[in-house]
């Protein structure tokens, strides 16, 4: 009985523990003392100035220069164009609605009983497909709403998500042209991934917004918004394609040669053997390509789109709002922070429950 | 023929050849479809307009300007703008990062939770949204007349920072960088070339002593006459006059960029420090080296040679990351060109100029950075990411 106790690590008392962490020598007590006190100040800042000395609804907008605090007024007033903003008032609920159905499908893709090709595909063109006939609307007696008035987080999310399902497969076939036997398209593949991603992503989207309607005829043109999702599409991919390439040389060739003397062809091979095992390979560097283009969102406000962070300036921009920008920029933070925590977040979980039994 | 396309040879050749004609024909249709729809606006093509003046105003300038420079000469301060603010923020994108690494990896779980709050903070809000905060705070910090004033040397306002400068001539300053720099790739080189390193170290001394007497040298020559020789900022009327002005775009985009880059230049010291293996710190233990020493000349050293491959990678997004500047109207290269897109309509020419400029920057970041790594890697030694 007592061999099997050698297993267990010696049990550590909380109070060990504690002067371990925090207590070791004089120096360490001194720094947990500041940064107990730093946080205290800190916190009790931030709660102060957002909870107790803050102001909440619209009418009591005249309160707020004499409480200390935030006026959150503004964010009650303006929380419609923050969220919606052109997209008319009667058909806020649709909108509202696509962002939960784009949300729920990009939760449900973080599930593994989803990772296969048949049923990702699926899933997101069912969620796209939802979105998109929400937002715009023409069918099932909804009213036609053209992407010009689309805005807020709507649209965020929308280029997000257009962004991902045109970028996903292009970035597999990047990688794998870039990894080609064949030098000339070897060749090609590598030039057009480096040239973009050696351009600023705003850049690009310039081109694509701005520089495009000059060079193309007409019946190539397009949207501008669907001409900014393809060219942020293409940078992208050019990202991920990276990314999935560094999966694919982990893969050892041993692998690939085993596929061969099974007698699978070369789609076989690619399908079943190389590329899902590149993805389980780089699977947290590819969240965190999603991660960073949801930050990148963003930059569309430059080139004229009124997505989530162009209509929060709109939203302190007019009026008695003007004060009370900081309000605006913590709560369109939050936001961001909200989505882009999680994601990271989830792929630093990924990232620990890959690594058991991989290494 | 049959036994043609049964060659692999032969076919991998046939998909080339195919692959490449379909490429070059699809270029040779943009060029095409570009040239007529030129044709169609009328638009004459050529770098000729380079020479053309401007016109037009901008915010901010490291070189004097007038609205009658040439294009030429405009997109070379808003090249060397970009460079400026690229340089800044990731020269304080560095220290805040160095330091946050070192307070992550700190055993005071305490300590090290104060790292992650700021890192989880500042990575995961877009950089644009918080260079317009940073802005919104900067300009609308007191008016000139009640400037936040330091004492009475640094003045902030909501129409820029002020700070003392010395009145000498701009050509000075330049040689003066150029000096400190050469002396410093100087140094390297003379320590593989010198035999004995007392030698070197008699060098060094000398070069150190005589370094400040030139430069002091040469400030006092290159001064301008009938001024002192401190420019102080000082209020007059509604304004500051003197010193020198960092506009509230420049600071606010170095703010914002600085703590952006630092949050994610913090991870990667903090992975470069977890990186160094145990055992060459208990190495460093078993000869007795004091804590101090075993991080400043084990884990230090070690840490420093893996992280330079991705910090280059850092830098060069930072560097793009410049771009976001137009939001809140500074006057960085890709302002200037898309400005001049508007105003002069050459749009290609522009549009390759304005590639070319971020391929020759970036180039330049890797290729400084690849050298450095290359000179300082241990021979026989890798260390394990």
């Amino acid at each position: 009985m007592a061999a099997t106790n050698y297993n267990i690590p010696p049990q550590i008392s909380f109070s060990t523990k504690l002067k371990q962490n925090f207590f070791a020598s004089p120096l360490d007590c001194l720094i947990s003392v500041l940064c107990v006190l730093f946080f205290a100040t800190v916190i009790y800042q931030f709660v102060d100035w957002a909870f107790l000395s803050s102001i909440w609804s619209a009418e009591d907008e005249s309160l707020c220069r004499d409480a200390g605090g935030a006026c959150w007024s503004v964010i009650d007033a303006r929380h419609r164009i923050i969220f919606f903003g052109l997209f008319p008032y009667e058909e806020h609920w649709r909108s509202t609605l696509a962002c939960v159905v784009m949300v729920a499908t990009m939760i449900a893709s973080c599930f593994s009983w989803f990772w296969s090709a048949f049923r990702l595909s699926f899933l997101w063109v069912l969620g796209f497909g939802s979105f998109y006939i929400l937002m715009h609307g023409g069918v099932f007696g909804l009213s036609v709403i053209t992407p010009e008035r689309w805005g807020g987080l709507a649209l965020t999310i929308f280029i997000f998500a257009a962004v991902s399902i045109i970028g996903m497969p292009l970035s597999i076939v990047l990688a794998l042209g870039r990894r080609s036997k064949l030098p000339v398209i070897a060749t090609l593949f590598g030039l057009f991934i480096d040239f973009f991603r050696s351009l600023p992503l705003l850049t690009i989207l310039f081109t694509a917004a701005v520089i495009t309607p000059f060079l193309l005829p007409g019946w190539l043109l397009g949207d501008k918004l669907y001409r900014v999702i393809a060219g942020f599409a293409i940078f992208f991919a050019c990202y991920q394609a990276e990314n999935i390439r560094a999966g694919l040389q982990a893969i050892p060739p041993g692998q690939d040669e085993a596929g061969k003397t099974l007698g699978l062809n070369f789609w076989q091979r690619v399908t079943r053997i190389q590329l899902p095992q590149a993805f389980r390979n780089s699977l947290p560097a590819i969240v965190n390509q999603f991660v960073i283009t949801f930050k990148e969102t963003s930059i569309v406000t430059i080139v004229g789109f009124f997505e989530i962070l162009a209509s929060g300036a709109a939203a302190y921009g007019t009026g008695k709002w003007t004060v009370h920008y900081i309000e605006v920029y913590v709560f369109i933070g939050a936001i961001y922070f909200m989505f882009v925590f999680s994601l990271s977040r989830y792929g630093a979980y990924l990232e620990k429950k890959l690594r058991v039994g991989n290494v | 023929m049959v036994s043609f396309l049964r060659n692999q040879k032969f076919r991998e050749a046939v998909y080339q050849a195919l692959v490449l004609s379909v490429v070059a024909a699809l270029l040779v249709a943009a060029v095409m479809s570009t040239r007529a729809s030129l044709e169609a606006q009328s638009l004459t093509t050529g770098f000729g307009f380079l020479e053309r003046s401007t016109g037009w105003d901008f915010s901010f300038s490291v070189l004097e300007y007038s609205i009658s420079d040439s294009y030429k000469k405009t997109m070379l301060i808003g090249l060397l703008n970009t460079l400026l603010l690229g340089f800044l923020g990731i020269f304080f994108a560095t220290i805040l990062g160095v330091l946050v690494g070192l307070i992550r990896t700190s055993k005071n779980k305490l300590f090290s939770s104060l790292g992650t709050v700021y890192v989880e903070i500042f990575r995961n809000v877009p950089l644009i949204l918080q260079a317009l905060f940073w802005y919104s705070i900067v300009s609308h910090l007191p008016k000139p007349r009640a400037a936040i004033s330091l004492g009475d040397t640094f003045f902030l306002s909501g129409r820029g920072f002020y700070f003392p400068v010395l009145n000498i001539a701009m050509w000075s300053v330049v040689l003066m960088l150029l000096l400190v720099l050469l002396w410093l790739v100087f140094l390297p080189w003379l320590r593989n070339r010198v035999e004995l390193p007392s030698t070197y170290r008699q060098i060094k001394r000398v070069g150190w002593l005589i370094l400040p007497v030139l430069l002091l040298g040469i400030a006092y020559l290159a001064r301008i006459p009938d001024t002192p020789l401190v420019n102080m900022p000082a209020l007059k009327g509604l304004n500051f006059k003197g010193g020198m002005r960092v506009p509230p775009e420049l600071s606010a985009l170095i703010i914002a960029i600085g703590f952006y880059g630092g949050a994610y230049i913090g991870e990667v010291v903090r992975a470069g420090l977890m990186s160094v293996p145990r055992g060459q710190i208990e190495a460093g233990m078993v000869n007795g080296l004091k804590n101090f020493h075993i991080f400043s000349r084990v884990r230090l050293p070690l840490a420093v040679r893996a992280v330079l491959p991705s910090l280059t990678n850092q830098y060069v997004q930072l560097m793009k990351a410049t771009t976001i500047g137009i939001v809140i109207g500074f006057s960085d290269f890709f302002f200037i060109i898309s400005t001049s897109i508007n105003q002069s309509g050459q749009t290609l020419e522009l549009l390759a100029i304005l590639m070319g400029g971020f391929l020759l920057i970036n180039l330049s970041i890797a290729y400084v950075m690849n050298t450095i790594n290359k000179k300082i890697a241990l021979k026989g030694y890798e260390v394990k990411n």
